[in-house]
């Protein structure tokens, strides 16, 4: 049943990944890779939020393995990160690279820990 | 292509040439374009199911190691590591191989790269793993999480795409001297 939900969250999460990487990479030039950036905090908030919820039990366990673990789990990517960062140092765009892990990383942090917040307050 | 003369030191060399052909993005040729949103849509609906089922094999396949790994919010998540790394890992190899010899194909790179191992990474889970380890009180363990991830990441990428590009080299040199 887990895997299941968890096969039925990574259905929904990859596409809307690629799309809104799609429309976010189409609606820009600047090389901080803001596609990824956006999958990524959006993910963590979303996470932070069901996950502050089922800790509060104001949302059952499966909620959190559809939404979380799956969903969220497709949705945002480490690999496409790593990736994206290791081309800027490749081309020795430093402060870009630098600004891309500093600024996901930072601003993740802070989307699920407000998730997490709001969702324990049910 | 030119056989290459490993001693000389210019396989290296044509290495670190050849990643400067990689593309930015991993998962979408990144230009900026006046195209609707519902003609980027048609363009690649194609490409949406194979994504999806992508994404579902690999979430399974981390939620697998998860399991494998079980972290109460006080200690790290191994299993997050191992995907987040291994997957970046992958994605270098894959890379290599897409830029080269899998050019052509155009459902390689959806299901592998942004489907598979797009689903098996994540970096949601981390973020909020580091957020227990800051709100269990191990807020040395939370930074080292999220620096040392990084890292190992930027690293495994580094040596799946210079490993496949080796693979790739000295597939081409075998068929030159046959």
């Amino acid at each position: 049943m887990t895997a299941l939900l968890v096969v039925a969250g990574g259905l929904m999460g990859a596409p809307a990944r690629y799309l809104t990487d799609l429309v976010v990479q189409s609606r820009h030039s600047s090389r901080l890779p803001w596609g990824t950036l956006t999958v990524n905090v959006v993910g963590s908030f979303i996470l932070g939020l069901v996950a502050g919820l089922a800790s509060a039990h104001h949302a059952p366990v499966w909620v959190l393995t559809l939404v979380g673990t799956g969903f969220c789990g497709a949705l945002t990517t480490f690999s496409t990160f790593s990736f994206e960062t290791f081309r800027l140092l490749d081309e020795r765009m430093w402060w870009t690279a630098a600004l891309n892990v500093a600024g996901s990383v930072a601003v993740g942090l802070a989307a699920v820990s407000l998730g997490f917040w709001l969702g324990s307050l049910g | 292509m030119v056989p290459r003369n490993r001693r000389s030191g210019r396989l290296d060399h044509e290495v670190e040439a050849d990643l400067h052909r990689l593309p930015l993005d991993s998962d979408v040729t990144a230009a900026p374009s006046a195209a609707t949103l519902r003609e980027l849509v048609a363009d690649n609906a194609d490409l949406l199911p194979v994504i999806a089922v992508g994404g579902a094999l690999g979430s399974l396949a981390r939620w697998g190691l998860s399991e494998a790994f079980p972290h109460g919010p006080d200690e790290l998540a191994w299993g997050t590591v191992i995907a987040n790394v291994a997957g970046s890992l992958l994605l270098g190899l894959l890379m290599a191989f897409v830029l080269d010899v899998w050019s052509e194909r155009r459902y390689v790179r959806p299901f592998l790269g942004v489907g598979v191992l797009g689903g098996f990474t994540t970096f949601s889970t981390y973020e909020l793993d580091a957020r227990g380890l800051f709100a269990t009180g191990r807020p040395g363990l939370a930074l080292a999480y999220l620096g040392g991830s990084v890292l190992a990441a930027l690293l495994a990428v580094l040596i799946g795409v210079v490993a496949g590009r080796a693979a790739i080299d000295r597939r081409r040199d075998r068929e030159l001297t046959r």
